[in-house]
């Protein structure tokens, strides 16, 4: 059941550079990641939901509800932005209070404030300046301040590019738990693949200001739509001409195989181990061809030594029509 | 278009239409009376005229030469030297931006004047039966500017040293620079457009003086003088011409000035730790820099203390002795006991005050309208209409509003010259600069994803404005403000133009006790200037 519509949505800022049309139906509830390249239009859209740009065409729709030409102050849409934009001249109390004026006295705010800094872990926190706290507290900040009014939708644009890369992981799957126990409408916006795919039920995979694919992360890197998403999601060999059909392609063909698909022995493609990376778990080969192509193979961290020759098959391959 | 759109396109050309009409027509209506043949012709022929716009020129630009020659070598002083006293010193060393213009000229005349405090000693000491010298003609002008207008250069070296990084010096002498050439290829580029920028304030400052020439010039003439002599005559044509010609002279230093002041590459280049100041190690060099920081504050300081010092002596007292035989406070007691002086105590504040809250009124607009975001055909406009008033000597543009303002023409042209209106007006138009920049500035340097998050939490336009923008740029419009009203409270240039007895400011009132020979009333409401004004700026630099 669709709760918030994106339908035809479209902007154009200039002759070259068209965003949309792009259609999204995103379930209540559902946590949605905008996935792509800089310049693919991810944060315009992003923006576009906010009602921070117009669209020139298309509509957006909450329950039912058109909010295309409301306001961003009369959404009710809560936002998390990049550098969080915590108001600098307000502690953090205030700053989770503000859009809460006009909703009830005094001592039923202060109430509200205080649940949504627990939310985040952050109870007590009301009198502290915010520049006072790290990035990751910041961050809660924003996410409570973003929360506190009880919004239809959430938006988070970039929520972790901010974070030290120690605590990113950590506070993904605290970003996942919250939003989950909120129970909230969320999109969200990233570059990151890891992050799109831990934190999103869906990703939509947006290129040049097209939507490429939508679907689960499992969807994406199984099944990607497009040699686009076959490699900006997930690591990716492409292969073409002999290099393909000695992996089992046929003319005409291109081949897209994921690492862990490679493996060393049987009759494939003879190759030579150029680099090995070790990794722990596994370890990456990169092996040149006698035709000159690269291939990176996942393997046991045993199975070869840097200057082997080796033969590698696939064990599965995506396959696409030559362009 | 949205409704909010299209409401911002009318506010932003009704600023423009209200901006273009308070600086830019009564500077129109100047050229336009200037273009009388008779007043070119009378300005063409008269030595005097050719000889007061050359005089103008060079005090400007010798004014601009001997501030350097002071500011700079104590802003190295004290950004890279450490010895003891440096942070009290350094702050004190900007004392003279405290005294209002006129004011400073007023103590320099107790100070060095032929009766004046110093050449009262020297006489004294020397057995001399006329006073060593006469405090009159271009020297004491540029004695007077060397004083006031060093600070600039002081200033804004001092902060363009502290804007460099010290590792930009250690890699010049890691690639084999010696110190001199650290300075002369390195330090000195780098800080250039701080130079320029000094050079340039302090140019426009020394065009438009007119306390300094006015007070000491006596035979000698410039051309704000020469506005205010000729508009006294009743020569307006003439008037007019000169004040053209000063704006051109005017507008020519600042495009010359402004093409080396554009392009400050530090802040391109990133932040980085300014250089440490460096301990002088040697006792002796050590105590002798202290002795010489200390000796030149207290000359600095020696203004201030003779405007104290000679506001506590009665009327009639101090004859021929080398200090006051009698000390008290009965000229503040006056001050505050007799309505007529009084007055000009309550019209200065109340002129400052309505002056001040009209240009940052306009100031917060332009702010809001195009302080934000891209630069846009309205921003170049409104920006350059707000700094067009600093550009003009404010001789120039009191004349042009007491022409503009002399007639009835609604809606463009009222009857103001005479009434109580026109002066609060003079004030605001020159203040709009210091307003203007302070706040653009502070609102160029809020996240415009503050307004955004406000909005996304529900809160409108006005909301959005009363609960973030307006606490946020508070500093900036603080400090706007408070150089603003100090400004006007101490005002003399326009004052003397457009003043009624009505409104009479501190500034004339102070001219005419001088012209009574009351120095120790025109002292007393010196001292309350000097002080009101440091408490203002003070207060403005909190933050």
């Amino acid at each position: 059941m669709t709760y918030l519509a994106l339908q035809q949505l479209r902007v154009r800022f200039s002759p070259t550079v068209e965003i949309g049309p792009v259609s999204l139906d995103i379930a209540k509830g559902e946590i949605l990641a905008l996935l792509g390249p800089s310049g693919s239009g991810k944060t315009t859209i992003l923006r576009m939901l906010a009602g921070f740009e117009a669209p020139q065409a298309g509509r957006i729709a909450v329950a039912g509800e058109d909010v295309t030409a409301l306001p961003p102050a009369r959404r009710h849409f809560g936002m998390v932005f990049q550098h969080y934009a915590l108001f600098p001249h307000l502690d953090v109390g205030e700053n989770v209070a503000f859009g809460l004026q006009g909703s009830g006295e005094r001592g039923a705010v202060d109430a509200r404030v205080a649940e949504a800094l627990r939310l985040v872990d952050l109870a007590g926190f009301e009198r502290r300046k915010v520049h006072e706290l790290s990035g990751g507290q910041q961050q809660r900040v924003a996410l409570a301040r973003a929360l506190a009014p009880a919004p239809r939708v959430l938006l988070l644009d970039e929520p972790l590019s901010n974070l030290d890369p120690t605590l990113r992981e950590r506070t993904r799957r605290e970003l996942r738990a919250l939003i989950q126990r909120v129970g909230i409408t969320t999109v969200f916006v990233t570059h990151e693949q890891d992050e799109a795919f831990d934190l999103g039920d869906r990703v939509a995979v947006l290129q040049h200001g097209q939507l490429e694919q939508v679907g689960t992360p499992e969807d994406l890197y199984e099944r990607p739509a497009s040699l686009f998403v076959a490699t900006f999601v997930g690591r990716a060999n492409v292969l073409k001409d002999g290099a393909a059909r000695a992996l089992g392609g046929a003319p005409g063909e291109v081949l897209v195989i994921r690492p862990e698909s490679l493996r060393f022995g049987g009759a494939g493609l003879a190759a030579v181990v150029r680099e090995r990376r070790y990794t722990g778990v596994a370890a990456f080969y990169v092996v040149e061809a006698e035709s000159g192509e690269r291939l990176e193979v996942m393997a046991e961290p045993g199975a070869a030594a840097v200057g082997a020759r080796v033969q590698v098959t696939a064990t599965r391959a995506i396959r696409f029509p030559a362009a | 278009m949205t409704r909010a759109a299209r409401w911002t396109a009318l506010s932003r050309a009704a600023l423009v239409l209200l901006l273009a009409w308070l600086v830019a027509f009564p500077i129109l209506m100047a050229a336009r009376a200037a273009a009388d043949p008779a007043a070119l012709d009378a300005f063409a022929h008269r030595a005097t005229e050719w000889r007061a716009l050359w005089g103008s020129v060079w005090i400007a630009v010798a004014s601009v030469l001997l501030s350097a020659a002071i500011g700079v070598p104590l802003a190295f002083l004290f950004e890279w030297l450490d010895f003891p006293g440096r942070k009290t010193l350094g702050a004190l060393v900007a004392l003279p931006a405290v005294l209002p213009p006129f004011v400073g000229v007023i103590s320099f005349l107790f100070l060095y004047g032929e009766s004046g405090f110093v050449s009262r000693a020297v006489q004294g000491l020397l057995g001399l039966s006329q006073p060593p010298w006469r405090l009159q003609g271009a020297g004491a002008i540029l004695l007077v500017h060397a004083y006031s207008m060093y600070v600039y250069f002081y200033l804004f070296t001092r902060a363009g040293l502290a804007k460099l990084d010290a590792s930009m010096l250690e890699a010049a002498q890691v690639l084999g620079a010696g110190r001199r050439q650290v300075l002369t290829r390195v330090v000195l580029p780098l800080i250039r457009p701080s130079l320029a920028g000094a050079a340039l304030l302090v140019f426009m400052t020394a065009l438009g003086s007119f306390s300094a020439p006015y007070v000491f010039g006596g035979g000698f003439r410039v051309m704000t003088t020469q506005i205010v002599a000729s508009k006294l005559n009743g020569e307006m044509g003439l008037a007019m011409v000169e004040s053209v010609t000063l704006a051109a002279v005017a507008l020519l230093g600042v495009a010359l000035l402004r093409r080396t002041e554009r392009d400050d590459i530090l802040v391109a280049l990133g932040k980085g730790t300014a250089p440490r100041p460096r301990r002088i190690r040697r006792p002796l060099v050590r105590t002798l820099a202290t002795a010489a920081g200390w000796a030149f504050t207290v000359v600095l300081l020696l203004p201030h203390l003779t405007l104290v010092l000679v506001s506590l002596v009665p009327y009639g007292t101090w004859t021929t002795e080398t200090l006051p035989p009698v000390v008290s406070f009965v000229n503040y007691h006056r001050l505050a006991a007799e309505p007529e002086r009084l007055a000009p105590l309550l019209n200065s504040t109340w002129m400052a005050a309505a002056s001040t809250a009209g240009a940052v009124m306009l100031g917060l607009a332009a702010g809001q309208l195009v302080g934000r975001g891209r630069p846009g055909r309205w921003r170049g406009v409104i920006e350059g209409l707000i700094a067009l008033p600093w550009a003009l000597p404010g001789t120039v543009f009191a004349v042009a509003l007491a022409l503009t303002f002399s007639a009835a023409q609604p809606p463009l042209r009222f009857v103001l010259v005479g009434t109580v209106a026109i002066l609060p007006l003079a004030y605001l138009v020159r203040s709009l600069p210091i307003t203007g920049r302070a706040l653009l500035a502070g609102f160029r340097q809020l996240d415009p994803a503050l307004d955004e998050a406000a909005a996304s939490l529900g809160a409108g336009r006005w909301g959005t404005f009363r609960r973030v923008t307006l606490p946020l740029v508070r500093p900036a419009l603080m400090a706007g403000a408070s150089l603003a009203f100090v400004g006007a409270l101490g005002d003399f240039v326009a004052s003397i133009v457009l003043y009624t007895y009505d409104n009479r400011p501190i500034s004339i009132e102070i001219m005419s006790s001088l012209r009574l020979s009351e120095m120790g009333i025109a002292a007393a409401f010196g001292v309350i200037l000097m002080v009101a004004s440091a408490a203002v700026l003070a207060v403005g630099a909190r933050r």
